[in-house]
């Protein structure tokens, strides 16, 4: 009953977890092989817009995986997680506009050409630094973790929560889409930023690069993995889920309630901010559209499909979501958002423990049928 | 966060006053559930308190720990905190532990999971994450899943208990909690008789060691606890004394029979 058998007892059988990592850790080795290692006339050899497109997956994953850990296991209904993925999103691209330099149209040594466009003289100083891949990198954790902190730190306070908290998450994404659209908040307008060259000087469109940042993308999915089943698994693990089911409870435990949600959603903030990061080098492009509500409560969908509170539920469910979208929108891009829909409305009336519930619920119509009665260790966790 | 000055002593102070409340008033849309209450709990007692429905025990725990900020009056913990002025887990964290009438337990954990995050322990962030199990606290819990009966059932999770064993879980919680005034709002309530008993032994052990604040309907076990005895009407104080004094009360009786 030591700490460590306390988590093994979380982590030892849960069969779905390690699955899930074997899988991601064997997608993160064999795209690169078969990219390079495969001739491209091999039926499988994977172009290197596929591996982009894997990529992108798993930057959607982390993503899903980070609105997972506060909203499966800490009940926090974030509808405005898009905003931390777009906020280190612009980290990373604000870092790609400078090293442009003075290869841009308008060929200015220094201002992004937007900012020539807009007959700026001079960077605005929140563009300072940017220059620096070092710096950049630091803002991907700093900005959306100090925006989630202040914003958590009001509304936690303040004992904001439920549909409430759901509520003005989703205000604050809006409100940023807004100032993001403005040509004079200095971050590109609705066009946001585009056109990137190169990152550390690597070139974007080189199959080298392009690997690269496939590869990083699974490995930040798996560390962040890693540290999401860390915390679950520790004593913060349980007072979250009594925070999630029973809070006003916990307070008279003992447990600073609204500090435990402030921080796990730092946490959380920060994970978003640097799927963003890892995505915008991939897809070539952030924009105000980011911010948009609708992308937010997408990402809540990818995860209500998937299951929520078990971590790779999350991340099945972003990448099967992303995976039909890229095939749909290929195909009839008008009837996506009435898939998309219509799955949620299916999974929620019949899957309500999402895709990973499924095995779990067979197994126990299976015993039902046998006059047996559902094990409790299979309840669902959010009820 | 918490100071770790602020934890509980443990210590009785035998002779002085742990809880004073002075004068609370508390209303709801102009309704008054507590009217100038004052009340008081010595160091080491255990008081059981009485009363009609919605006399406004449930509302006096609710102002100790914080849940509920009365109108007017104070409420003073160990002659020097004033509980008004501060929230439930800095209350909690002090040293007052509290079982509700309601009997609450974090349902999708397992019953030591509950005992577990109940322990007297370091309740900041990053104590989270190098808490270990000390070799006395772990005899502790086996002690306290062994006094609630709830050994077979301690890696069950605690929504499928039935509703004795939650109580007796959240007793349990109390226990490892380990606070210098307990709290225990209807503790028997939905108990067999046997159980109702062995509750009684549990509380009077407890209160060896502790402060208690019993509220508690069932006469029958307010008899087995054996200890002074509050009665609550309209949100003061109507009487108190031995059991058998307040049940001769003419004013008493008149609120549990005259209506
Ligand atoms: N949050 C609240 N809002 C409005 N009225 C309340 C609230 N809490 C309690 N009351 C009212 O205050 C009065 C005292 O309630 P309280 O729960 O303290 O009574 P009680 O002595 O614990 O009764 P019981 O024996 O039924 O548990 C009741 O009339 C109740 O309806
Ligand atoms: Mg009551």
């Amino acid at each position: 009953m030591s700490a460590t058998n306390i988590s093994l007892r979380l982590l030892g059988n849960d069969t779905g977890a390690r699955v899930f990592l074997a899988a991601i850790i064997a997608l993160t080795v064999l795209v690169p092989i078969l990219n390079v290692a495969v001739p491209p006339d091999s039926p499988f050899h994977v172009p290197t817009y596929a591996v982009s497109l894997f990529g992108k997956y798993l930057c959607f994953a982390l993503l899903a995986l980070s609105v997972d850990l506060i909203w499966g296991f800490c009940g926090i209904l974030s509808l405005g997680h898009g905003a931390f993925f777009a906020i280190g999103g612009y980290a990373i691209g604000m870092y790609m506009m400078r090293e442009i330099g003075p290869r841009g149209v308008y060929g200015h040594p220094e201002l992004p050409d937007f900012m020539v466009f807009l007959n700026w003289t001079e960077l605005p100083w929140f563009w300072l630094g940017f220059d620096m891949f070092w710096f950049a990198a630091a803002m991907v954790v700093v900005a959306p973790g100090l925006l989630a902190f202040v914003f958590g730190w009001l509304a936690f306070r303040s004992r904001v929560s439920g549909v409430y908290f759901s509520i003005i998450s989703q205000a604050m994404t809006y409100a940023l889409m807004l100032a993001f659209f403005r040509n004079d908040m200095g971050f590109g307008g609705n066009n946001g930023l585009t056109d990137f060259k190169d990152i550390l000087g690597f070139n974007l469109q080189a199959n080298a690069t392009r690997i690269t940042l496939f590869v990083f993308s699974g490995v930040a999915l798996i560390g962040a993995f890693a540290l999401c089943r860390f915390i679950v698994a520790s004593k913060m693990g349980r007072v979250l889920i009594a925070i999630r089911d029973a809070e006003a409870r916990a307070r008279f435990v003992g447990y600073r309630t609204d500090m435990y949600k402030l921080f796990v959603f730092s946490v959380s903030a920060v994970l978003a901010g640097i799927a963003g990061a890892l995505y915008v080098p991939q897809v070539g492009i952030i924009n105000p559209g980011e911010f948009s509500p609708l992308k937010s409560i997408e990402i809540v969908v990818w995860v209500a499909l998937g299951g929520r509170g078990t971590l790779y539920g999350a991340v099945l469910g972003a990448i099967s979501v992303n995976a039909l979208k890229s095939y749909f929108t290929a195909l009839a891009p008008e009837i996506w958002l009435f898939l998309l829909g219509g799955l949620f409305v299916l999974v929620t009336v019949a899957l309500p423990r999402g895709l990973v519930g499924l095995r779990g619920q067979l197994a126990r119509r299976r015993a039902n049928s046998g006059a047996l009665k559902p094990k409790l260790a299979e309840r669902d966790p959010a009820s | 966060m918490i100071d770790p000055s602020e934890t509980p002593s443990g210590k009785l102070v035998p002779g002085k006053s742990i809880l004073v409340l002075d004068n609370v008033s508390v209303s709801f849309d102009g309704f008054k559930a507590l009217n100038a209450l004052s009340f008081v709990v010595m160091s080491g007692e255990m008081r059981a308190v009485i009363g009609p429905n919605g006399a406004g025990k449930t509302t006096m725990m609710d102002v100790i720990t914080g849940k509920t900020r009365p109108d007017q009056g104070k409420v003073i913990f160990r002659d020097y905190h004033d509980l008004t002025r501060l929230d439930e887990p800095r209350i909690a964290n002090l040293g007052i532990g509290r079982k509700f009438q309601k009997p609450t337990v974090f349902e999708a954990l397992t019953v030591l999971d509950n005992l577990w995050m109940a322990l007297k322990a370091n309740r900041r962030i990053r104590a989270m994450f190098t808490f270990t199990l000390s070799s006395a606290n772990r005899a502790r819990i086996e002690e306290v899943l062994e006094v609630t009966g709830l050994t077979a059932l301690r890696d069950d999770l605690a929504g499928g208990l039935s509703h004795g064993q939650k109580q007796w879980l959240e007793i349990g919680m109390l226990l490892v909690q380990d606070p210098d005034l307990l709290l225990v709002d209807e503790p028997v309530a939905g108990m067999t008789d046997a159980e109702t008993e062995a509750t009684a032994t549990l509380l009077r052990t407890i209160a060896k060691s502790h402060s208690v604040v019993v509220v508690e309907h069932d006469m029958e076990f307010v008899r087995a606890l054996d200890v002074p005895v509050t009665v609550l009407h309209e949100g003061s104080v109507l009487a108190d004394g031995s059991l058998d004094t307040v049940q001769r009360n003419e004013a008493v009786i008149e609120v549990y029979l005259g209506r």
